[in-house]
Formats: C-alpha cells, sequence, structure tokens
C-alpha cells in the first residue's frame, strides 16, 4: 500500500451542550473520543455514520477549522497542531474541503471566477493573467465553461453548484481533499455525475480523499477504505469489500441491513 | 382487487402559465391494501400529484383538467368543507420534514388528538387513552405524550407524524418522501412501520420517493415520473428489473448498488432527448 499521507491518533474532541428545559443546566458531549485514522495517499478513505457520530465534527478537525482538546494529526510527516498560524495558513492550500451544501456554502455576492479564483490570490505567486487561466481551466475541467466566471451562484443548479464547489477546491492543486457529503444534497442522476468526476479527478491529481457520508450505497462506490463511527468513537475500520463482505461490529451489520433495497438484492442472491 | 383511488388526466400548471405543465396528463390507479410508488428526480411533479390528490396545490397553482376519484367519488367536484370531512379521516398524509410539520407549542399527545376530536368527536379518557394507544402503535412511549416535539428526535417526530396520520384509520395514506431526512437504521424501522400499519388496517399507501432502493423495499406497484409526465408503470419486479423506457434504464444505472458490482452512468439528457421524446 502507498504511504501514509494524513495520519491522525487519539483525537478527543468535547462540546458542551445546554440541558435541562430551560437551558440551565450542561452536559458533555464527546464528539470525538479517541480517534485514530491513516490516509493513504492516493486513496479514499470513508467515514460513515448517523448523524451525531461526529463524523463532520473529525472533517473539521482534521483541517484545524475547529481547535481539538487533544490528539496528534500528522500531515506529510509534520504535526500541523505545532505549525505557527502563518506556516498551517500554507500547509491549507495542500488541504482542502467540498462542502455539504451547494447552496450555503458559496458566497451569493461573489461571482463564480471570484469564488474560484480566491484561493489562488491568498496562496499563489502566479500573474493575475496566469491565475484566471488556471481559474478557467478548473472550471472548464469541472464541466462548466468561461462565460460561467462572470455569474452568480444563484444563477446555477445544485449539481453545478457542487462543481463550482469542487474548483474551488481543487484549483489550488491540494493533497488532501475532506468531501462532507458531497453528493447527499443531489439527486441520483447529478449524485453519479458528481462521483464520477470526483473519482477522475483523484486520478489526474493524485488526490487523496476523506468522503464524509452516512449512505452506505456511496461509499461502496468511491472508497477504498472504511472507518465506522459511532457516538464519536471509532468503531471499525478497514478496506471496503472486506467491511461490506463481513462486518465484525454488531452496529456495523445494523448499519448494512438498513440500506434501502438489499431486502430484496438479498433475497435475490440466496 | 378492489380501486380505492383513480387519477385520471391529471394537468397542473401556474396560474398564469397555463401552457407550463408541471404535471401533465397523469393517469394511474391505486387498490385498496396496496402500496404504489411514484418514483422521480426533483421537479418531476411527484410531490405535485400526491398535494393534488388532496386539493392542497398552492395558489399559484391550478389543476387544469383531470379526475381524482376516491372511493367513487370525484374529489376535485367537492368544495373545501366536504374535502376537510375526508381529508385526516379517510385519507391520511405524512410529509417529508418531521422537524417543521409540527406545531413547537403544542404537546405532541394533542396534535395526535386533534384529528381524533374533530372527526371522531372523541373526548376526555376516550380520547386520552386513544392517543396513548396510537402512541404504543408507533413504538413510543404512552409517557410522552407530554412531550414537546423540540424533546423528541427525528426519528420520534416522524413516529409522531404517522401516529396523527393513521389516528382515524384511514384507508388511505399518502406518504411523500417521510424517511428522506432520517438516518438510514431510522428508514428501515419507519419503512417497516408504515408497512406493517398498511397490512393491519388494510390501507392503500401512495408513497413518494427518489430512492429505488425504498422502491424495492416497499412498494406493489411502480411509477416513473419524469418531467411531469409518467414515463412508466407497472409492478415493483417488472420496473426494477426489466425497465422498458429508456428514462427508467437511464436513473436505474445511476443508482449505486450496495454491492458496488455495477459501474454508475450518469444519464445522458441529451441523448434522451432524442431517443426519448416523453
Amino acid at each position: 500500500m502507498s504511504e501514509i499521507i494524513l495520519s491522525a491518533s487519539h483525537l478527543y474532541k468535547t462540546y458542551r451542550q445546554r440541558s435541562g428545559r430551560f437551558g440551565f443546566g450542561s452536559t458533555v458531549i464527546k464528539a470525538l473520543d479517541d480517534v485514530s485514522i491513516n490516509l493513504h495517499a492516493g486513496s479514499t478513505l470513508a467515514v460513515v455514520g448517523e448523524s451525531g457520530s461526529g463524523k463532520s465534527t473529525l472533517a473539521r478537525c482534521l483541517l484545524q477549522l475547529q481547535p481539538l482538546d487533544s490528539g496528534e494529526i500528522l500531515f506529510q510527516g509534520r504535526d500541523l497542531f505545532k505549525l505557527s498560524a502563518n506556516e498551517l495558513r500554507h500547509e491549507r492550500r495542500h488541504l482542502q474541503m467540498i462542502f455539504q451544501d451547494p447552496f450555503a456554502s458559496l458566497n451569493p455576492r461573489m461571482k463564480v471566477g471570484e469564488i474560484v479564483g480566491e484561493g489562488l490570490l491568498i496562496h499563489s505567486t502566479d500573474t493575475p493573467s496566469e491565475q484566471r487561466k488556471k481559474v478557467l481551466s478548473m472550471l472548464k475541467r469541472v464541466g462548466l465553461e468561461e462565460s460561467d466566471m462572470q455569474k452568480y451562484p444563484h444563477e446555477f443548479s445544485g449539481g453545478q453548484r457542487q462543481r463550482i464547489g469542487i474548483a474551488r477546491a481543487l484549483v489550488l492543486e491540494p493533497k488532501v481533499v475532506v468531501c462532507d457529503e458531497p453528493v447527499s444534497a443531489l439527486d441520483v442522476s447529478i449524485q453519479a455525475q458528481i462521483l464520477l468526476l470526483l473519482k477522475e479527478l483523484q486520478q489526474e491529481m493524485a488526490l487523496s480523499y476523506i468522503f464524509i457520508s452516512h449512505d452506505l450505497r456511496v461509499v461502496r462506490h468511491i472508497a477504498d477504505e472504511v472507518a465506522v463511527m459511532h457516538n464519536g468513537k471509532l468503531i471499525e475500520q478497514g478496506k471496503v469489500s472486506d467491511i461490506y463482505a463481513a462486518p465484525r461490529e454488531q452496529y456495523t451489520r445494523n448499519l448494512l441491513n438498513s440500506i434501502p433495497g438489499r431486502k430484496q438484492t438479498a433475497a435475490q442472491h440466496v | 382487487m378492489s380501486e380505492l383511488l383513480k387519477i385520471e388526466g391529471l394537468t397542473v400548471s401556474p396560474v398564469g402559465a397555463p401552457d407550463k405543465l408541471l404535471v401533465n396528463d397523469v393517469s394511474f390507479s391505486l387498490a385498496a391494501g396496496k402500496t404504489t410508488c411514484i418514483v422521480g428526480e426533483s421537479g418531476s411533479g411527484k410531490s405535485l400529484t400526491a398535494l393534488s390528490v388532496m386539493g392542497l396545490l398552492s395558489r399559484q397553482l391550478q389543476r387544469i383538467k383531470g379526475r381524482v376519484i376516491f372511493q367513487g367519488q370525484d374529489l376535485t367536484m367537492l368544495d373545501n368543507e366536504q374535502l376537510r370531512q375526508i381529508r385526516g379521516k379517510k385519507i391520511g398524509m405524512i410529509f417529508q420534514e418531521p422537524m417543521t410539520s409540527l406545531n413547537p407549542v403544542l404537546k405532541v399527545g394533542y396534535q395526535i388528538g386533534e384529528s381524533l376530536a374533530v372527526h371522531l368527536g372523541l373526548k376526555g379518557d376516550a380520547l386520552n387513552s386513544r392517543v396513548a394507544h396510537l402512541l404504543e402503535q408507533v413504538g413510543i412511549p404512552a409517557s410522552r405524550a407530554d412531550s414537546y416535539p423540540d424533546e423528541l428526535s427525528g426519528g420520534q417526530r416522524q413516529r409522531v407524524m404517522i401516529a396523527m396520520s393513521i389516528a382515524c384509520e384511514p384507508v388511505m395514506l399518502i406518504a411523500d418522501e417521510p424517511t428522506t431526512a432520517l438516518d438510514v437504521t431510522v428508514q428501515a424501522q419507519i419503512l417497516e412501520l408504515l408497512d406493517e400499519l398498511r397490512r393491519r388496517l388494510n390501507m392503500g399507501m401512495l408513497f413518494i420517493t427518489h430512492d429505488f432502493g425504498v422502491v424495492a423495499d416497499i412498494a406493489d406497484d411502480v411509477v416513473v415520473m419524469f418531467r411531469g409526465q409518467i414515463v412508466e408503470s407497472g409492478l415493483v419486479d417488472q420496473v426494477l428489473h426489466n425497465p422498458q423506457h429508456p428514462y427508467t434504464r437511464a436513473l436505474l444505472a445511476c443508482v449505486p448498488d450496495a454491492e458496488g458490482r455495477k459501474p454508475l452512468r450518469p444519464i445522458d439528457y441529451a441523448w434522451l432527448n432524442e431517443e426519448a421524446p416523453a
């Protein structure tokens, strides 16, 4: 197997939540409880779990978008925790994110060309015309046109907006991309387009994906490895084909048995 | 097989744009005790079809033709007062969002009891015991009748919605994407619950979904909609395993399978426009 590009060990993260009828009490919620994962270069690691399992917290903590309580995250051998603000900002171009909601994650007051080009403005030493060229070729690669650069996000459908989000993340030529439920808001036909696009881009740009999802059918399709989360704990991790064929944990088995349409396919293969 | 609902030539357009057909000449029927799934992508007209059955279209939309015959009676000929006698009593309805469909300032027990009081005239102990029984039927402890919606989880709220919709033991249930917002394990429980209630009460169920997996699990018959029209309908096995229309085949090829056996193929709409003018 290829080298490990991103390695997280013993991550802890707790939230305080108000409780009781008037919110006078407070409960501690363990969003991440001793979570460790390894991402191999060029592969896709899916993190699956139900709502509240901590999978989105994991995504945000890996990119240092949220502070951890404790733990260590090594990106290409460097501990992200120990970097200065400046060094961290420099590393961020290699660590990008694609968001779930293509409606909320694009600034409605910016043109698509500006949205996609903003990262280059911060991170790149290219001249403006070179930057523009990069933005344009990235937009074309994800299936948009030159004229789209002058448009605003509301002029696009959900699937096209997700393409804009992908272009924004990938124009910086990152090494690791965290995809937080990138297709769950889309129709199945659009979902299939975006999944194929993500796969092609992974090949072309040698990307490593952390793919957060609750949809086990999508995960079976896109991931090489899968990590199952439940109540903030990582309960099972391994190759997708192994875990889907023979889950060790009862919780994983329940999840797999709940996939709609499985009853029928199971009956057919008996 | 007795026919419970029959939709004939239903056509819906925005008010002021009668040429823009959002639902275009839709006809199908639903048998008592059976489940018919309407499946399609967003904008295919599946929800509008369901809303039209109950006469619940928004004011910006109009039904320009078509009949909705429920138990031999044309619902489109009834006035609002007459429709109110049927809604919630003979036809139950469950909506997609359990978070927004419940009133946040009323206890769930009260909300479940409302239709019992209105339609069946129950009150006092008779009402309370019926509400308790309904809650238990959907797998929630009867003591939860005194809870407010925000004290329940998403799955529990959807169970409350189901309890409300079956309170008067309707002969037909319309469910519009009732499990879309839920986790898979909860979704599986809710689907099982609905199917069990359908069998026990012998309800006909009109179930709207975009998920072919859900269709495979619960449907007897399937109606596939695309751009306001029905492109294919038939028995579930036939539509899923031997689809006739190119759109149905294309849509099925987009669905990832849990075994990871088949490659994903997105829909080529340009091809579809040429090959399959609806």
